[in-house]
């Protein structure tokens, strides 16, 4: 990578400025030919996927602007990492395409991969590697100049409370500890979007705070992150923008103001996606 | 409870059945193999019927005395145990311990090798249909001696879950397995020899071993055939108090594993040493080949056959001492070329859904094949060359030297080409990560055939120039045809290997995302 923009993860940033900065980070870009829509970092387009007999995903649409931090929320098999995985260029899709900073990821897909950081949900790591070794392969796997990557890779362990298993294999590490390191492996080389799958799940709260420490600083100064999550509380705090998918649809997309309209995200969430009978049966569990 | 268990266990069976069309004919394949087995140790058992009574004796107790020991000690060193009935998922069931024990120790006679031990078993009762007392004594015995292989192997594999779940255990266990098994050949003859040598200490040896726990069991009906009651009761309690022995161990070892799950973390390790990545070009194939060679030494399912390569020389001397013709040895070089190239084959395969890493990374086709022929090149290279010349310091024909040397560098070569063809596009049933190399893969097993059996097919095809070079030689006596293979092998090698690593590159740049989607089906 040409520009080094690994310095915003040592100053921890508390505030978030989502919209100001969008037209300082898109130098050049905007006079790409192929860019129709310079202000979405991702642009999903009609993006469907049939799996047998049954559809995962059912044309969804989204526009991530650039600056955004956006969250995507939906209950369990509503087609979030499906969604993701296309938008990625890690599972073709049946109908649609995905436009990262106007590049067509499966027209283009190595150009597109290069402004992309992946956090995929639910696969394996290379496992018999140490952590350090794992993010500097990451790191020289995108072609990046190997002492550029050292002190990346220091840098981001120390950021992740990685250093003190930074010597230890991967796969004798705990769950969170291992999304951390497959983070730290999608950071390296400073992309302009990161997409990340369920970046939170089985992470400690400390850890978890630093994650969004990092993220709030990389999105103030201009990088865009979607992430997926059914923590709707966490998105709420966190999030600029959201989407709530289900059942392979977007049922609501904007900032999340627009979204909850005056509810909290759970409740509208609730409300949108239906199931929120609490209260009725189970009468059994109350009489001991 | 004990019924639940045992219908959970007979669930659990059937529905591995249901998984897929290949998977089915996978276990079918299996489940014939060792019924074909079951059947002629049972045949065998009922043919000893007509047999001196001696002969029968010895070999009932020196077999079920084998078959305890292989209770014992297969499921440890195979990584194999059959864990369908884990007693750490009861934990929180407060299942009352003699019930779970119970359940859990019929449990274990549903599945394959519990089944095939309790048939067997039972066929010595027709070993003995020579007498009443007999009949019922082998019966008595087979009973308790079935039960005795099933408990001991749960008190093995309990008393050393702990151990056996720490991964450094599972990848020094799993390749230990391996070298008796690759020396299956002398190691028989070797038996064969000392049994021939010994006949006739055998019988004693049976009758020292009928009273310990091993035997004890298995000799009731021979003991009560000859007549010696006093004996046959001495080991009834013996074998009696072997089996509640073990339960009683059996019961001690669950109630302490219930309460103190596996604890299978290591100490925590600063890092600062970056290893092969320091040393290979940091460029993406560098990085590639440097991965690629910290998994050959680490990960005991590509260590596997790095294991095997050198136990090659070991089997070659030996069929060649039994022979007194050692022109065999000759042949290690372009063998050792052969499975160090198709090792790779499945390469990707092994990688498992880690390669959506590569993927993600929007890593060239061609720098991932390359990195990963290079690193297996710089393995091989060195021990085909090994194995090429060293065998004409032995052997002395020096007029066949650069004929062979030239066929196994060209063997080498064309076979990395192709292997770095065959996994770009084709995922291969292998084991997964962390797995041993040797558990039942899941997956496509039809398919895996197929691919190996057509490549190995083409991969004699290219090698045809090389082999008629070979059969002119043979056939003139004259050296030329090898100075030309010497030449030319490498050459054409060299060439395939390029063109091998290109087109693998441009299938795995088009079809990177189809090959992930294969390798996500099996995680």
């Amino acid at each position: 990578m040409t520009e080094p923009r690994h310095e915003p993860l040592s100053q921890p940033s508390h505030t978030r400025q989502p919209a100001p900065q969008q037209s300082a980070v898109e130098p050049g870009l905007s006079a790409d030919p192929h860019t129709d829509l310079p202000a979405s970092a991702l642009s999903i387009r009609g993006l469907a996927k049939r799996f047998g007999g049954k559809i995962a995903v059912d044309g969804v649409s989204l526009e991530v602007p650039v600056g955004s931090f956006y969250g995507m929320v939906g209950p369990n098999g509503a087609g979030k990492t499906t969604t993701l995985s296309m938008a990625t260029g890690l599972l073709r899709p049946d109908f649609g395409t995905a436009l990262v900073h106007g590049v067509d990821v499966w027209a283009r897909p190595l150009e597109a991969k290069k402004l992309m950081g992946v956090l995929p949900d639910g696969v394996r790591l290379f496992d018999r590697l140490t952590g350090e070794q794992l993010v500097t392969y990451a790191g020289l796997l995108r072609g990046m100049d190997r002492d550029v990557v050292r002190p990346r890779v220091s840098e981001l362990l120390a950021a992740l409370d990685l250093e003190a298993d930074a010597g230890s294999l991967v796969v004798d590490y705990s769950a969170g500890m291992t999304k951390k390191i497959a983070l730290a492996s999608a950071l390296i080389h400073a992309p302009r979007l990161l997409v990340l799958d369920e970046p939170f799940e089985s992470v400690d709260p400390v850890s978890a705070a630093n994650i969004r420490g990092i993220l709030e600083s990389y999105v103030s100064s201009g990088g865009t992150v979607i992430v997926s999550s059914h923590v709707m509380d966490l998105v709420q705090r966190m999030c600029s923008h959201v989407a709530v998918v289900a059942a392979g649809r977007v049922l609501a997309a904007g900032s999340v103001d627009e979204v909850r309209n005056g509810s909290t995200l759970e409740e509208r969430f609730v409300q949108l996606v239906g199931g929120g009978h609490r209260t009725e049966g189970l009468e059994w569990l109350r009489t001991f | 409870m004990v019924a639940h268990l045992l219908s959970l266990k007979w669930r659990l069976l059937l529905n591995g059945f249901k998984r897929s069309p290949a998977q089915l004919i996978g276990m079918a394949i299996g489940l014939l193999y060792a019924l074909g087995i079951v059947v002629l140790l049972i045949g065998a058992l009922i043919v000893l019927r007509w047999a001196d009574a001696e002969i029968a004796h010895t070999v009932v107790v020196l077999g079920g005395a084998a078959a305890l020991l292989g209770w014992a000690v297969v499921p440890l060193l195979a990584s194999a145990a059959d864990m369908t009935l884990d007693p750490a998922r009861f934990t929180t069931s407060a299942i009352p311990p003699r019930q779970l024990l119970t359940g859990l120790a019929l449990a274990g006679f549903i599945g394959i090798p519990g089944l095939a031990t309790a048939l067997t078993a039972l066929a010595t009762v027709g070993t003995w249909w020579r007498s009443f007392p007999a009949v019922a004594g082998a019966l008595l015995g087979a009973i308790l001696g079935a039960l005795t292989c099933i408990v001991l192997s749960k008190v093995v594999t309990t008393a050393t879950a702990g151990l056996a779940s720490s991964r450094r255990f599972k990848d020094v266990s799993s390749l230990v397995f391996f070298i008796p098994l690759m020396l299956m050949g002398p190691i028989i003859v070797g038996i064969v020899d000392g049994v021939r040598g010994t006949a006739d200490y055998l019988p004693a040896l049976a009758r020292t071993v009928s009273w310990t726990p091993l035997g004890a069991a298995w000799s009731l009906g021979g003991d009560l055939e000859a007549g010696d009651v006093a004996s046959a009761g001495l080991k009834l309690l013996i074998a009696v108090a072997t089996v509640s022995g073990l339960l009683l161990c059996w019961q001690v070892l669950l109630q302490h594993a219930l309460v103190t799950p596996p604890y299978a973390g290591g100490s925590a390790k600063k890092g600062g040493k970056r290893g092969l990545f320091d040393v290979l070009p940091g460029t993406p194939a560098g990085a590639v080949a440097a991965r690629a060679l910290i998994y050959w030494m680490k990960d005991p399912r590509y260590a596997g056959s790095l294991v095997v390569v050198p136990l090659f020389p070991v089997i070659f001397f030996f069929s060649g001492s039994q022979s007194g013709d050692y022109g065999m040895l000759m042949l290690l070089g372009p063998l050792t070329a052969f499975v160090m190239a198709w090792s790779i084959c499945a390469d990707v395969s092994y990688d498992n859904t880690a390669f959506a890493l590569h993927l993600a990374s929007g890593v060239r086709g061609v720098d991932d094949r390359l990195g990963r022929a290079i690193a297996c090149l710089s393995i091989s290279l060195p021990l085909v060359l090994l194995f090429s010349i060293g065998p004409f310091f032995f052997t002395g024909a020096w007029a066949w030297a650069p004929n062979l040397i030239g066929l196994s560098l060209g063997t080498l070569f064309t076979g990395l080409g192709l292997s770095s063809v065959i996994s770009a596009r084709y995922n291969i049933a292998v084991p997964l990560p962390g797995d041993s190399p040797f558990k039942k893969p899941p997956g496509n097993v039809a398919q895996t055939l197929a691919v190996q059996m057509i490549g190995m097919g083409v991969l004699v095809l290219l090698l045809l120039p090389q082999l008629a070079l070979m059969g002119a030689q043979l056939f003139t006596g004259s050296v030329v045809p090898g100075w030309i293979n010497l030449v030319v092998g490498p050459l054409v090698g060299i060439a395939l290997f390029i063109v091998g690593v290109r087109l693998g590159g441009k299938w795995l740049d088009a079809r990177g995302p189809e090959m992930f989607a294969q390798l996500s089906v099996n995680r």
